[in-house]
C-alpha cells in the first residue's frame, strides 16, 4: 500500500521551472528521504503536498484519495523555518495549532499531557515561545507537528539547530511514529541522517526527479565491485583483471589497498589471488555510501549545465 | 468559517489580554477628561493670581489719563523720554509707555518699553485700553453720548429651520452637528489607521517569525487573513464601547460632582419641562443659545446616525484592513513597508482634509458628495454629513459602494497575500506585487 503518490506534478514560476513531471511513490509506514540540492525543488513539492500552492499540472494522491482540504488533518508538517507566536504561552499556543488541525480543544488537552509527560516540559505550560531556548522551542514545534496524530509526517530538515541529545530524542520518536503506523517524509540533505533512518529515497534535482526506490536496492546498483584489503607484504594484482585504486601504509608493513574488480570475477576469486601473494587481515566490500551516490548523480545529471 | 472564527478568537485574546490593551482601554477615558479639567483649573488659576501689571506712563500729548483696571495700573511720570527710561530701567515695573503729541484722527507714535519680552495677550490688552481711550476721546470731540453709542449695537442671533417637504418643521442647529460630524469623522479616521496598522504588523510578525508556514498549512491563506481582519476590528470595537461607556458615566459624575447637574438627557428632560410652564419661557429665552444647542441634541436622530456610524465605522476599516494586510504580507520588515503604508493612507488623509475643508462647511456641495460616496473617502466624509441630512438616496449609494469597495480591496488583497506571506527576501514593488495578483492558484 502506498501513502503518497504523485504522478506528474509540475509547478511553473513566472521565470523558471520548480517542478518537472514529478513523481513518487512513497510506500505506507515508511521513512522516504526527499533528497536534492538546495533549490532543486523539494520545498515545493512539499508545499503543494501541503496544499500550500497548488500544482499547475499533475496528480497527487493521499492513501488512494486524490488530495483534498479533507487531508490538512492527516498531515503533520515541519518546515524548514521554524516558528512559533513568540509572544504566546506554549499551552495556549499548542492548543490554538491543534485546533486549527481540527482537533477538539478537549482532544488536544488530553494528547498534549502525554507529550509534556514524555518530553518532560510541563513547567513549560505558561512560559512565553519567546523565554525558551532554541533547542526547547523545537521541541514544542516538533510536538505541534505529530500531536494531532498525523498518519503523514513531513519533516524538512528535522534536526537543524539540533543539540545531538535532542536530535537523538527526536530520532528515537520518528522511529517509534513510524512503527505505529505513521508514514515519515524526510527532506534533507544532511547524508548521515539519511543513512541512519530512511529505508526509501528520491533523488531531485534541477526540477526533475533523477532517483527514487528502496535504499538497500538504490545502493547495491551503485556498487562498483570494489573491496577494501587490509594486507601484510606488498601484492601485484594482474592489471587486466583489477584496478588498484588506492594504496597506503596503516603501520610498519601493514597496509590498505582499494581494489576494483574488472569483469566479471567473483570476490572469491580476488581473496585467491590475495593470499597466494600476502597476508590477508580483512576484506571487505566498499558500499558506496548515500553521500557519493548523490554527489555523482547530481554532477552527471544531464540536465546540468 | 470554523478556522477563521478560531482565528479571530485567537487574535481577539492575544490583544485584550495584553497589559497594554487593558491600560489603554481604561487610561484614555481617564486622561482625556483629567488633562482638560487640569488645563481648565491651570488657566483660571492663573487668572485669579495675575498680578496687576504697573506701566509708567510719559504722556506729551496730555490726552493719555488712563485709567488703571484689573489688569493694570498707570504711573503717570514726566520729564523727558531719557530720564523716564532711565527711572524704568531701576523700577519693577512691567513697561513704559510713551506717547508724542498725536492728532486724534491718526493716533501713532507710541512706543511700549519693556524689559522682557511680553506675551501677544498683554499687549492686546493693554491696545485695548488705548483704543478704547482715544475712542472716548473721539465721542467726547463729536459731542456723541456714551448711551447713544451702546444703544446702537445689535445683536441677532437666527434660528434654523429645515423646512421638510411634508410641511414638517424641524429645528437644526447647525453648530451642534458641526461638532458632531466633525468627532465622528475624526474618530473613523482615527480607528482606521490605528487599527489597519495593527494588521500589517500582525501579519509581518507572522511573516518574520516564519510560523505562518505552518499556519497555512492548516488552514488557507484567505482564512488566516480574514480571521486576523475580524478578530482586530472586534478589539477595537470592544475598546470603543468601553471608552464611550466610562467617558459617559465619568463625565456625568464630573458634571454632578461640580454641581452641573445637568448632563445630556436630564438637561434635555428640564429644558422640556421648562418650556410647557409658560412662566419660566422668558427665564429660557434669555438662555436662548445655550438652549437651543440642548435641544437641538435632543433632536439628533440618534439611532440613525448610531447605525450609520457603526457602518462606516466597519466599512472603512474592513476596505483599509484588507490593504495593510496586504502590505505586510509583502514585506519583511516595518521599515520596508513604509513605502506601500504610504499610498494607502493617502485618500485617506485626503478624506480627512475634505472633512474640513468642504464637509463641515457646505455638506450639500458637488465636492461633499463626491467625498462621500467615494468608497476610499466616504467613511470619513459621510458620517461628517451624517447629521446634515445627506439624501437617501446618496446615503444608500454610498453604502452599496463601500460594500463593493471592500469586496473589492479583500478580494485583492486576498490574492496578494497568499503569495506574499510565503516569500522571504524579494526587493518588493509595484510590479512584483502585481505579477502576484495576477499568479493563478
Amino acid at each position: 500500500m502506498t501513502a503518497l503518490t504523485a504522478t506528474g506534478v509540475t509547478k511553473r514560476y513566472t521565470n523558471h521551472l520548480a517542478l518537472d513531471q514529478v513523481s513518487l511513490e512513497v510506500p505506507e509506514k515508511s521513512i522516504y528521504g526527499l533528497l536534492g540540492p538546495n533549490g532543486a525543488g523539494k520545498t515545493t513539492l512539499i508545499r503543494i503536498i501541503n496544499q500550500i500552492i497548488d500544482a499547475d499540472a499533475g496528480e497527487i494522491t493521499l492513501f488512494s484519495e486524490r488530495l483534498n482540504p479533507k487531508h490538512i488533518g492527516t498531515i503533520g508538517y515541519l518546515p524548514e523555518e521554524r516558528g512559533l507566536y513568540k509572544k504566546l504561552k506554549v499551552g495556549e499556543q499548542l492548543l490554538y495549532l491543534a485546533q486549527l488541525k481540527g482537533l477538539t480543544r478537549a482532544e488536544a488537552l488530553e494528547k498534549l499531557k502525554v507529550w509534556f509527560t514524555k518530553f518532560e516540559i510541563k513547567d513549560w505550560w505558561n512560559k512565553k515561545v519567546e523565554d525558551l531556548s532554541k533547542g526547547m522551542a523545537q521541541k514544542v514545534q516538533f510536538v505541534s507537528t505529530v500531536l494531532h496524530e498525523p498518519k503523514l509526517i513531513i519533516l524538512d530538515e528535522p534536526f537543524s539547530g539540533f543539540d545531538p541529545i535532542n536530535a537523538q530524542l527526536i530520532t528515537q520518536e520518528i522511529l517509534e511514529l513510524r512503527d505505529k503506523g505513521s508514514t515519515i517524509i524526510f527532506s534533507t540533505h544532511r547524508m548521515e541522517t539519511v543513512e541512519a533512518l530512511c529505508d526509501h529515497i528520491a533523488l531531485i534535482n534541477r526540477s526533475h526527479k533523477i532517483l527514487e526506490g528502496p535504499k538497500k536496492q538504490i545502493k547495491d546498483a551503485y556498487k562498483t565491485n570494489t573491496f577494501v584489503v587490509d594486507h601484510r607484504g606488498d601484492i601485484s594484482l594482474p592489471a587486466d583483471k583489477y584496478d588498484l585504486l588506492e594504496q597506503h601504509q596503516l603501520e610498519d608493513a601493514l597496509w590498505q589497498s582499494t581494489i576494483r574488480i574488472r569483469g566479471e570475477q567473483r570476490p572469491n576469486e580476488l581473496i585467491l589471488d590475495l593470499v597466494n601473494q600476502t597476508e590477508l587481515h580483512s576484506f571487505i566490500e566498499k558500499i558506496p555510501t548515500m553521500s557519493e551516490i548523490f554527489i555523482s548523480l547530481v554532477k552527471e545529471d544531464p540536465t546540468q549545465q | 468559517m470554523h478556522k477563521i472564527w478560531l482565528i479571530l478568537q485567537r487574535e481577539f485574546l492575544n490583544r485584550v489580554q495584553k497589559k497594554s490593551f487593558l491600560i489603554a482601554t481604561i487610561l484614555v477615558p481617564l486622561i482625556f477628561p483629567a488633562v482638560i479639567g487640569v488645563m481648565v483649573y491651570i488657566a483660571m488659576e492663573q487668572e485669579k493670581s495675575a498680578e496687576i501689571a504697573t506701566v509708567s506712563v510719559l504722556d506729551e500729548s496730555g490726552l493719555m489719563s488712563l485709567e488703571g483696571n484689573k489688569k493694570f495700573n498707570f504711573v503717570a511720570v514726566s520729564g523727558n523720554l531719557e530720564q523716564a527710561k532711565a527711572a524704568f530701567n531701576q523700577s519693577k515695573q512691567f513697561a513704559l509707555l510713551y506717547v508724542p503729541p498725536f492728532e486724534l484722527a491718526k493716533p501713532e507714535g507710541m512706543v511700549l518699553y519693556t524689559k522682557e519680552n511680553p506675551s501677544i495677550r498683554k499687549i492686546g490688552d493693554l491696545e485695548d485700553v488705548i483704543e478704547n481711550r482715544v475712542e472716548d476721546l473721539k465721542l467726547e470731540k463729536f459731542n456723541i453720548d456714551k448711551e447713544t453709542i451702546k444703544s446702537l449695537k445689535t445683536s441677532v442671533s437666527l434660528k434654523t429651520v429645515n423646512l421638510k417637504e411634508s410641511g414638517e418643521e424641524k429645528d437644526s442647529n447647525t453648530g451642534m452637528f458641526y461638532i458632531l460630524g466633525f468627532a465622528l469623522g475624526v474618530l473613523i479616521y482615527m480607528f482606521v489607521l490605528i487599527y489597519g496598522m495593527q494588521i500589517m504588523l500582525g501579519v509581518i510578525e507572522e511573516k518574520t517569525s516564519k510560523i505562518v508556514e505552518v499556519i497555512v498549512s492548516s488552514v488557507k491563506p484567505f482564512q488566516l487573513m480574514m480571521g486576523k481582519i475580524l478578530g482586530i476590528a472586534s478589539v477595537g470595537l470592544l475598546q470603543f464601547t468601553i471608552w464611550v461607556v466610562l467617558i459617559g458615566v465619568l463625565s456625568s459624575a464630573t458634571l454632578n460632582l461640580f454641581g452641573v447637574n445637568m448632563p445630556q438627557q436630564q438637561a434635555m428632560e428640564q429644558v422640556m419641562q421648562q418650556v410647557d410652564n409658560p412662566e419660566a419661557q422668558a427665564a429660557v429665552k434669555e438662555n436662548n443659545k445655550i438652549f437651543e444647542l440642548l435641544k437641538s441634541a435632543s433632536e439628533i436622530p440618534f439611532t440613525f446616525i448610531v447605525f450609520n456610524f457603526a457602518f462606516y465605522f466597519l466599512g472603512g476599516y474592513l476596505l483599509y484592513g484588507a490593504l495593510f494586510a496586504a502590505v505586510g504580507s509583502a514585506v519583511d520588515s516595518q521599515q520596508e513597508a513604509q513605502q506601500f503604508t504610504f499610498p494607502i493612507t493617502l485618500p485617506l488623509i485626503i478624506a480627512y482634509f475634505g472633512l474640513f475643508m468642504f464637509i463641515l462647511n457646505d455638506p450639500h456641495s458637488t465636492a461633499s458628495f463626491w467625498f462621500s460616496i467615494i468608497p476610499f473617502t466616504s467613511p470619513v466624509a459621510m458620517v461628517g454629513r451624517l447629521g446634515y441630512d445627506p439624501p437617501l438616496w446618496q446615503l444608500l449609494l454610498s453604502q452599496a459602494l463601500l460594500i463593493g469597495g471592500f469586496i473589492l480591496t479583500t478580494w485583492i488583497a486576498g490574492r496578494i497575500y497568499r503569495v506574499g506571506i510565503l516569500m522571504h527576501g524579494t526587493k518588493v514593488n509595484y510590479k512584483v506585487l502585481a505579477k502576484w495578483f495576477m499568479m493563478k492558484s
